[in-house]
């Protein structure tokens, strides 16, 4: 059981990133209002949780114009699909431990 | 909680996010009971007028075509403003917007074979292929369920096998066009909308 506990990714500690990257997994690009609205945290905290995915190259980001504001958009990279596959594989050999 | 329980909530959230992000989900079960009943007012109206057509020669096929193509534009309009209406009432109580990249995403994918279906059906009307206009709707509007199912509730995938199960039959039972239509549109739409109003929305809160 705790080698099982071992293999869960610390990273994904935190609900707010946990949204971030099942959005990703699902959708080739989510832009920052997307994403805020869908899990419900301030501007701030969630571009810290978008930062520390980007300074670990699990997600990249993109900056265009739209008119003249600024709509930033993010997407996941090979390596955070990878870990974050990894981190649900985890999870689901847990659950499957109970039996 | 336990190791296991965190493990099955957090997958359960993983599972929330990854559908509430590409998937529409607020459609409400009011919507297609609305539209049901719209598509049921309607054929009865076409009916009655179908049958004064066939009693009285003073009235011609074109009067008859033009009245009942005002008649299925009003249904559309009707249906899903209603439709809509429910849907945004909806939104708004699961505190979802409803503009998004999956509604977006659900209406180009509902609209493609709708409008090309649209094109087809326009010209069987021109070149009086009346009877296949009824089969020419369900299987289009089946069509574009199926492939809109991806980006909204999974259970439209359903309802649109049973249009197209209606659609294939009503080819070979050309003159009962109009039974066919009103189940498709009326009754699948009343049994669909009760199923999913008991499933998601009934007990909200």
């Amino acid at each position: 059981m705790s080698n099982l506990i071992e293999n869960l990714n610390k990273t994904f500690d935190s609900r707010v990133r946990i949204g971030i990257m099942s959005a990703l997994m699902v959708n080739e690009e989510v832009n920052f209002n997307t994403l805020k609205e869908l899990i419900e945290v301030t501007d701030g905290n969630l571009a810290s949780h978008l930062k520390a995915l980007e300074d670990l190259k699990f997600v990249t980001v993109k900056k265009s114009f739209i008119g003249r504001k600024t709509n930033t958009s993010y997407r996941l990279t090979k390596a955070g699909e990878k870990a974050f596959k990894k981190h649900i594989e985890a999870l689901e050999k847990i659950i499957k431990n109970i039996s | 909680m336990n190791q296991q329980q965190q493990s099955l909530e957090e997958l359960r959230h993983i599972k929330q996010m990854m559908e509430r992000s590409s998937r529409f989900i607020s459609l409400s079960g009011l919507s297609g009971i609305a539209a049901g009943t719209v598509a049921i007012v309607g054929a009865l109206l076409g009916a009655k007028m179908i049958s004064d057509y066939t009693r009285n020669t003073s009235i011609s096929y074109d009067t008859l075509v033009t009245e009942l193509i005002v008649i299925a534009v009003t249904v559309v309009i009707l249906a899903l403003s209603s439709g809509f209406a429910f849907t945004y009432l909806r939104s708004k109580k699961t505190g979802v917007s409803i503009w998004g990249t999956t509604t977006y995403r659900l209406v180009i994918n509902l609209a493609i074979p709708l409008v090309a279906g649209g094109f087809l059906l326009l010209r069987l009307i021109q070149l009086q292929y009346v009877s296949l206009v009824a089969p020419g709707c369900l299987l289009f509007y089946g069509l574009a369920l199926v492939n809109a199912s991806k980006y909204t509730l999974g259970e439209v995938r359903y309802l649109g096998y049973c249009e197209l199960i209606l659609a294939v039959i009503n080819l070979w039972v050309p003159a009962h066009g109009l039974i066919f239509w009103t189940t498709g549109f009326g009754l699948l739409h009343i049994i669909y909308g009760i199923i999913m109003w008991r499933k998601y929305e009934r007990v909200t809160f």
